[in-house]
């Protein structure tokens, strides 16, 4: 189906941004609380236009949104898609959940233990 | 209980399962290390996996299948890289193409589990590390069954 080949693309991008150090560390810098591209240029030993790239990525990614404050670029977090991401993550929990439910009761029979 | 904790991490990507069991270390290892006992746990039961090679030596590597209610089935694989028995054990574990290999096209996840002896038993750690989400959606689907399929709805309707 169309739909969800363009949500597997749009998750994909998600993950793919989230997979840099540094990217991770300015999308989890900007929940909560906007900050400007430049205050953030200011904290990595990178350029402004690395810094802008990595925001870039993000902002792609429907990570994060940029709103011009005068002449700042303030760099916000967008909840809905870390929403997304944790429900991919709730369904390996739920296999896990049951993988140690199935380990349980093999270790549980009679004559297996040791 | 068996899990008494799961912690999802979406900025890094991470899942941690911890369970408890009551037998030893040795003996959780061995659901891992013998593949007649893996394949009754990795699946749930309406998605069963079949292991057909499991060389569970550092380097060594495991290739299963997975077959679904309607007989349609789907290919993975392990690469051993860490084997610490009865401690520690880590592998990658990629989606394999027809032909049972690995495909080179999408990244494996990474998988650590960490057994601890604790009074009475067994405390398995169980980290999955994710690199990419379409291998992860696949992953998923892979594992999807009836027990799941309210999860999988629910992230149907988030996606």
């Amino acid at each position: 189906m169309v739909v969800h080949q363009l949500a597997d693309r749009e998750v994909d991008r998600i993950f793919r941004a989230l997979a840099d150090t540094t990217r991770r560390d300015i999308f989890e810098r900007v929940i909560g609380k906007g900050l400007s591209v430049s205050s953030l240029a200011n904290d990595y030993e990178m350029s402004f236009a690395a810094v802008q790239k990595h925001v870039s990525v993000l902002e792609r990614a429907s990570l994060v949104t940029k709103e011009r404050h005068g002449r700042e670029q303030i760099v916000l977090s967008n909840v809905p898609t870390l929403r997304r991401v944790t429900a991919l993550l709730e369904g390996f929990e739920e296999i896990w959940i049951g993988r140690a439910a199935r380990i349980a009761e093999i270790l549980g029979e009679k004559g297996s233990e040791t | 209980m068996t899990v008494i904790s799961t912690v999802t991490d979406p900025n890094a990507l991470m899942l941690t399962v911890v369970a408890e069991f009551s037998a030893s270390p040795e003996r959780v290892w061995g659901v891992w290390e013998d593949p007649r006992q893996l394949e009754r746990w990795w699946g749930p039961p309406t998605y069963p996996a079949t292991f057909t090679r499991h060389d569970f030596a550092v380097g060594g590597e495991s290739r299963y299948y997975m077959t679904g209610p309607e007989g349609d089935t789907s290919r993975g694989y392990w690469r051993m890289v860490i084997i610490d028995e009865p401690n520690r054990l880590e592998f990658a574990n990629g989606l394999a193409g027809d032909d049972g290999e690995p495909r080179p096209d999408l990244e494996p996840m990474a998988a650590s589990v960490e057994f601890e002896p604790i009074d009475g038993g067994t405390r398995m750690i169980s980290l999955s590390k994710f690199v990419d989400a379409v291998q992860m959606k696949i992953l998923l689907d892979m594992g999807m069954a009836e027990g799941m399929t309210q999860a999988v709805s629910q992230i149907d309707a988030l996606l």
